[in-house]
């Protein structure tokens, strides 16, 4: 019999993980990707990577802690046994992580520095500088190199992942895929496959995510058969450089490492913010929230972030509050948090031309993460709780023999994601589910490299018919127009609150936006060389598929859950109430479940599944939070100008 | 001439454009509504939302690597005014600033041209190859910690580990052309990164050996552009030195040894 193969498409931190555990269990590996894997977008990642550790151990932390803080975190939603099993796992990925070679900032004595993030009051968050998604993505990448020149993986980098193939019986035994720059389209055999695609931010237009983000991959899964779990559930990470073209992350580290958040207490004070003297100013969160402080987790603090703008107290009256580093604010010598945080540092100094070691950062909300993705299946191990080591259905979908992982998959994050958890996320899953896909290419019968050719040609037939009607549009709507659009109404209507009358014209514009793709694209380049305007319009087709699956399933989920925070329609304007007071509250009775889409006859379909909640028990989930007094009228002091 | 700053203006943009590796390039020029704090990825996103030329002609929307956005993956490296860099953070206020006039747009000439700003840097990936470019670990099951790593060494390694093989310094050096076999700083810096980790300094002669032959450290003629145009201030300079030093030692120590 052939040797079976494996597929991966993606080569970010998930990608690789899978592609280096397998090539090491001797599986040979097809890796896909549209960029060099080395240009994949967990290179933005900053702040760190969380793991239970001997330091907080002794401070009466432990993985079980780490795991309640990640379902805490999550409202809920996520299903515990697989969180449990990443939690346990954590401080050996740690360690196999730093034996790579990853350049862990130090203590004086060698070990591994740490640091405080969002949703925890001990320190369990390891780091490289602020680039460590980077550092993390470069080992990793470094080792795939290794198992290519070995001649165990081959590497697809310019390649886009246009469909899974399926034979009679529903199986994944191969996928289709593109030469970005031939264009040719062919066929490729494998005996399972594994989508490690990353996240969809580009589907809200400006997001923190790099422009490849664009979920297609995900959604050409969708669109064959495969599920999808929570897609309404989207992070919107509360500190960004507002950007028309993108919002650049301002990690949370800033925060974990003594950055305040605040706003002028006076509506509009016009004076530079080194001027607004400390009683002046409100450090919000920190009101809010003493116990926690500014690292709350993001969707909280991304909500009171929105909420004193909405209030008028935003910088400038604006959309945009303070994250101050400065010295006089945090106390924190500069050379020190140079040294700490110094990748992001450069960004704001680049792109804003500031640095934001003296004069605070001015910063918003932006989309940023997708906790929804793929559905994918978990074995719950009945003696440890966790998940079952090796089992074929881990992490698979629907579909069998396709996998999903990382951002790509729903498994981790239920309602909303903590820091530093993502990048733990991507490598435990790349790594853990090796052994379970490998074990599922044990128990198949059969290779793909068996199935008969037809069945490849005709899915690369039609492939390539989809590709000729839309070189051959002739219509006046542009796709980067078109995308624009779609940008605009998902940032507008589907982040940070939810009102189900504007999501319903969303919902509206989606339909009239996919009329409009089908009868009236225009494609100004007929090239068939590196031709990216066909790559990009397909994906605004994909787009359009996922976005009406995030609008649907936020506006089904009649409750406030994590990310997710409705607002019913007669209190959209109610600017008169408090944020808490206008949101529906969280519904464990009607809502405790798992949103699962299918696409069927073209449209979304939506259906729920029980969460596994067999580990700790739902509990309220407030963080602490105090009685929102509004901050004293600043009316009485004297403000010079 | 367009003052900066101010909204209403037009901004002109040349395009060095090339349809296929084997074309012969040409020039198209765009004119763009200027919005303040626009980057150039900013203009080329907005060229293909309305891919028409300066003079009315409907054309190709150029073509371009790009991902991250925020000079971090090194994808959308060109020419821009004559000088290499990311696009991204290229904004286009400052470059106004300095030079009033049309902006120019090319890709790079040391890599070959796929189309239009887009070129080929497998090269570069493919010297990571052949210098053993890792760390050669026994394998990925849980066999404990790393070795630990002196804090002042973390301060030396963690800047050369920031290189994003974006080709910015193999565009600046004279050494590097299309047609020789030079490897350039990109490379000596990564053996110099990989030999100063404990476990990585296994290989470190092997790594050695891989810069020595043709094409090698001894072929830097030390113009030091490199160095100066690494978008993230690497000290490519001192990396050469290094491998340099480490190089000669190493044929002195073979020398011997024969």
């Amino acid at each position: 019999m052939a040797e079976k193969r494996v597929i991966v498409v993606g080569g970010g931190l998930a990608g690789l993980a899978a592609t280096m555990k397998l090539a090491e269990d001797q599986v040979a590996v097809d890796l896909f990707s549209l960029v060099p894997v080395k240009r994949s977008h967990s290179v933005c990642a900053q702040g760190g990577i969380n793991a239970c550790n001997e330091v907080a151990r002794q401070q009466g932390y432990s993985e079980w802690e780490h795991f309640e803080e990640t379902i805490l975190g999550g409202d809920f939603l996520a299903n515990q046994p697989p969180v449990l099993e990443m939690t346990r796992t954590a401080p050996s990925v740690i360690d196999l992580l730093d034996r790579l070679g990853v350049p862990f900032n130090r203590t004086a004595e060698g070990e591994r520095s740490l640091r405080l993030f969002g949703g925890s009051l001990y320190k369990r968050t390891f780091y490289a500088g602020a680039t460590t998604g980077q550092q993390l993505l470069y080992a990793l990448d470094e080792q795939v190199r290794r198992w290519e020149v070995e001649g165990r993986v081959t590497k697809y980098e310019f390649w886009d992942f246009l469909a899974p193939v399926l034979d009679e019986s529903g199986r994944c035994v191969g996928i289709i895929a593109q030469d970005l720059r031939s264009m040719q389209i062919r066929s490729f055999r494998a005996d399972a496959v594994i989508m490690a695609s990353g996240g969809n931010g580009l589907i809200f237009g400006q997001s923190t995510m790099s422009v490849i983000c664009t979920g297609s991959a995900a959604a050409r899964c969708y669109a064959a058969g495969a599920r999808l779990g929570n897609p309404e559930l989207v992070q919107v990470h509360p500190t960004a450089i507002p950007g028309e073209d993108k919002c650049r992350l301002m990690s949370e580290s800033a925060r974990g490492e003594g950055g305040r958040i605040w706003v002028p207490k006076k509506k509009g004070d016009p004076r530079p913010a080194n001027d607004i003297p400390e009683d002046q100013r409100d450090y919000f969160l920190e009101r809010l929230y003493p116990k926690y402080k500014n690292i709350v987790p993001r969707d909280i603090a991304t909500r009171e972030i929105f909420y004193v703008c909405e209030q008028g107290y935003g910088v400038g009256n604006g959309q945009m509050v303070y994250l101050d580093l400065t010295h006089k604010t945090t106390g924190i010598p500069y050379a020190e948090l140079k040294k700490k945080l110094g990748g992001i540092l450069e960004i704001y100094e680049k792109f804003v031309g500031v640095d934001p070691l003296l004069e605070p950062m001015k910063i918003y909300p932006a989309i940023h993460y997708a906790m929804g993705g793929l559905w994918v299946d978990f074995v719950k191990d009945a003696k440890s709780g966790g998940m079952e080591r090796g089992h074929p259905r881990n992490q698979m979908t629907n579909i069998p023999g396709l996998y999903a992982a990382g951002e790509a998959d729903y498994q981790y994050h239920g309602a909303n994601r903590l820091g530093a958890n993502s990048l733990l996320s991507c490598i435990f899953t790349g790594l853990f589910m090796g052994p379970c896909v490998k074990n599922y290419l044990a128990a198949t019968k059969g290779s793909a490299a068996d199935v008969p050719q037809a069945l490849y040609q005709a899915q690369t037939t039609r492939q390539e018919e989809v590709q000729a009607k839309l070189l051959a549009a002739e219509g006046d709507q542009n796709p980067y127009l078109l995308h624009k659009e779609l940008g605009k109404t998902m940032s507008d209507n589907v982040t940070i609150i939810r009102v189900n009358k504007r999501m319903q014209e969303t919902l509206a514009l989606i339909d009239d936006l996919k009329g409009r793709y089908q009868t009236r694209l225009g494609m100004p380049d007929k090239s068939m060389w590196s031709n990216q305007t066909l790559g990009f319009a397909r994906s605004v087709w994909d787009m359009l598929l996922l976005a009406e699956a995030i609008t649907k399933g936020a506006m089904a989920r009649e409750e406030s859950r994590g990310a997710h925070f409705k607002i019913p329609d007669e209190l959209a304007d109610r600017h008169d109430m408090s944020l808490d007071a206008r949101g529906l509250p969280r519904d464990d009775v009607n809502w405790l479940k798992t949103t699962v889409v299918t696409y069927e006859n073209g449209a979304a379909k939506l259906a729920y599944e029980p969460v596994d909640i067999s580990l700790v028990v739902p509990r309220a989930r407030s963080y602490g939070k105090q009685a929102d007094k509004k901050p004293e009228a600043a009316a009485g002091t004297t403000v010079k100008v | 001439m367009i003052a900066p700053n101010t909204p209403g203006k037009v901004i002109t943009v040349k395009i060095k454009r090339q349809d296929r590796p084997d074309a012969a390039p040409y020039w198209q020029t765009f004119e763009i509504p200027y919005r303040p704090n626009m980057n150039v990825t900013a203009l080329l996103r907005d060229i293909a939302g309305v891919p028409v030329t300066s003079e009315g002609h409907k054309t190709s929307p150029p073509v371009y690597d790009a991902a991250c956005l925020e000079e971090v993956c090194g994808s959308c490296t060109m020419r821009i005014n004559g000088a290499v860099r990311q696009a991204c953070s290229a904004l286009v206020d400052p470059i106004l600033e300095k030079a009033p006039g049309p902006i120019t747009i090319e890709p790079m000439t040391k890599f070959p041209v796929v189309r239009d700003l887009i070129v080929d840097r497998s090269r570069m990936f493919e010297n990571l190859k052949r210098i053993k470019g890792w760390i050669p670990v026994d394998g990925y099951y849980n066999l404990g910690k790393g070795p630990k790593i002196d804090v002042n060494a973390q301060d030396i390694t963690y800047p050369l580990s920031r290189c994003m093989t974006c080709g910015c310094c193999l565009e600046a050096c004279p050494q590097f052309t299309k047609d020789n076999s030079f490897m350039g700083a990109q490379v000596f810096n990564m053996v110099r990164y990989f030999n100063l980790h404990p476990t990585g300094k296994i290989d470190a002669d092997a790594r050695l050996e891989a810069v020595m032959g043709d094409g090698g450290i001894t072929d830097c003629g030390n113009a030091q552009n490199c160095v100066k145009v690494c978008p993230k201030e690497i000290p490519l300079v001192d990396s050469i030195g290094a491998i340099g030093r480490a190089a000669t030692v190493h044929s002195v120590k073979k020398f011997f040894n024969k």
